[in-house]
């Protein structure tokens, strides 16, 4: 463990929040968009955006999860500005979002393709707007800021039976460091936590926090109960099975590592940021691009996946550190890879070694090192939609 | 005995991790919790796969990080493949529940 307090050179945002990147984000509120936003990004260099197909004919919890994620990702503060690009006519009314987001004190503006005259009167309104606000982010300076303001997601991802060996106990390890630190780690996946909530409960802050950790799994599992099927047909999946998982209680076991050793303070719903600092559960799908969308959205600056089959896997607007399972994928996917935890079932380092490696990848990344998926514009989005489309 | 890599995580564990491929026959020696066993490896276990380190009978627990991860399907020995052909979960199953 650290005895020293960890700092990082940070953005401060209006909000008094704190973030590792300073992009400019166009935010398309609805899939119709997406495609002219793609452009502008082509045109404007220091924005991004990500394709999607949600924003409409949506109604109810599920209307109200996929707004927030909108207005989450927007609000992060990895993001100087955003740009909120709407059709017109869709029931995410991107003025609604853009409202939402502007609270929190950064430069917001919002632009409807029905309002402009179509595609190409849109890309050039929406570039005259990025080329300003792309300049005015880069007159801001990096600050001095405490590993306290950082809120790091945790996620696993084409997992093998090295994930609960080598990199989950690892994260596990950085998560217990994170929040020594006074920040705070977020632990996803419901789903792959569904065999060891009992142990995750036992580390509740409180009764109310037990309950809800136990609540949160019921919901996921009778999802699959409703349904008649056996939750294996779809988790774990054919490639979890060909490294070596067995059960969907296996795979569980190995991905709670990721949560190290910490008491749990809170278990908050998908794209919701937390109110507390330390370990907190968001309750998220195990699919790979939704939890992380979730995390982003709940105001994490960065996040840890590890993988045991190798992924391409990142965020429009946080760097995602990648981290290997096992040595022959590192090397085999090392264009995708940003550390090993292999050495670990190699015999070379111990958990708490590659822990201590990951802290200080977390604090390069945060100085503004960039992640492989960041070179390689792996600009993944996607929401958990709770309801049917109509 | 040395060459071939395992990890037994708990003494209260029915199933061990290859952590090499383990060949037919092999003979392996698992220690955890300070105690100690030895196992013949009855057929090729792939890197990362489970065997089992004691019989289980059909419809016991299979046991891995001290906690239960699925149920046997058929008696299992001691040194054979434990997987998805001979262990079920025991969670998320809609497809068990009576319509």
């Amino acid at each position: 463990m650290l005895n020293e307090k960890m700092q990082f050179w940070g953005y401060r945002r209006p909000d008094g929040r704190v973030g590792v990147r300073n992009h400019v984000l166009i935010l398309p509120t609805i899939t119709c968009a997406t495609q002219t936003a793609q452009r502008v990004t082509e045109l404007v260099s220091g924005t991004v955006t990500f394709i999607h197909q949600h924003g409409c004919a949506q109604v109810g919890t599920d209307y109200d999860q996929t707004a927030r994620t909108y207005a989450g990702f927007g609000m992060n503060p990895n993001v100087y500005g955003v740009i909120v690009l709407g059709l017109g006519c869709e029931t995410h009314q991107a003025h609604r979002i853009g409202d939402e987001i502007a609270k929190c004190g950064k430069p917001v503006e919002t632009i409807s393709i029905q309002d402009h005259g179509g595609t190409l009167q849109t890309i050039a309104e929406v570039a005259k707007i990025a080329v300003r606000m792309v300049q005015d982010a880069s007159m801001v300076q990096r600050e001095l800021c405490d590993f306290s303001e950082l809120i790091v997601g945790t996620e696993c991802g084409g997992s093998d039976a090295c994930s609960g060996l080598s990199a989950n106990p690892a994260v596990g390890r950085t998560s217990d460091m994170i929040v020594e630190q006074g920040g705070t780690a977020i632990l996803a996946e419901t789903t792959e936590l569904i065999g060891a909530e009992h142990l995750l409960a036992k580390r509740a802050a409180n009764d109310q926090v037990a309950k809800k950790a136990y609540a949160v799994i019921k919901m996921m599992e009778n999802r699959s109960i409703e349904m008649g099927v056996d939750i294996r047909t779809g988790n774990p999946s054919p490639g979890n099975i060909e490294g070596g998982l067995s059960s969907l209680e296996e795979k569980s076991l190995g991905a709670s590592t990721k949560s190290g050793t910490t008491r749990l303070e809170e278990v908050i719903d998908y794209a919701q940021q937390p109110t507390k600092k330390g370990l907190v559960w968001m309750d998220t799908p195990g699919h790979d691009i939704e939890q992380l969308t979730g995390m982003v959205a709940g105001g994490a600056q960065i996040v840890l996946f590890t993988s045991g089959r190798g992924t391409p896997t990142g965020s429009p607007i946080a760097p995602v550190i990648k981290i290997s399972t096992n040595t022959p994928m590192f090397d085999r996917m090392n264009e995708n890879m940003d550390l090993n935890a292999g050495t670990i079932v190699d015999g070379e380092e111990t958990v708490g070694e590659v822990g201590m490696r990951i802290m200080d990848e977390i604090k390069s990344v945060s100085n503004g090192k960039l992640t492989k998926s960041e070179i390689l514009k792996q600009h993944d989005f996607g929401i958990w939609r709770i309801g049917p489309t109509f | 005995m040395d060459e071939y890599k395992t990890l037994y995580l708990s003494s209260k564990d029915s199933v061990a991790v290859a952590l090499s491929e383990l060949p037919a026959q092999a003979d392996v020696i698992l220690k955890a919790d300070e105690y100690e066993l030895g196992i013949t490896i009855l057929e090729p276990i792939r890197f990362g796969h489970k065997f089992a380190v004691k019989a289980i009978r059909q419809g016991d627990d299979i046991i891995k990080y001290g906690e239960v991860i699925g149920a046997a399907v058929t008696d299992i020995p001691a040194g054979a493949h434990v997987h998805v052909h001979n262990l079920e979960g025991k969670r998320g199953r809609g497809d068990k529940i009576a319509k």
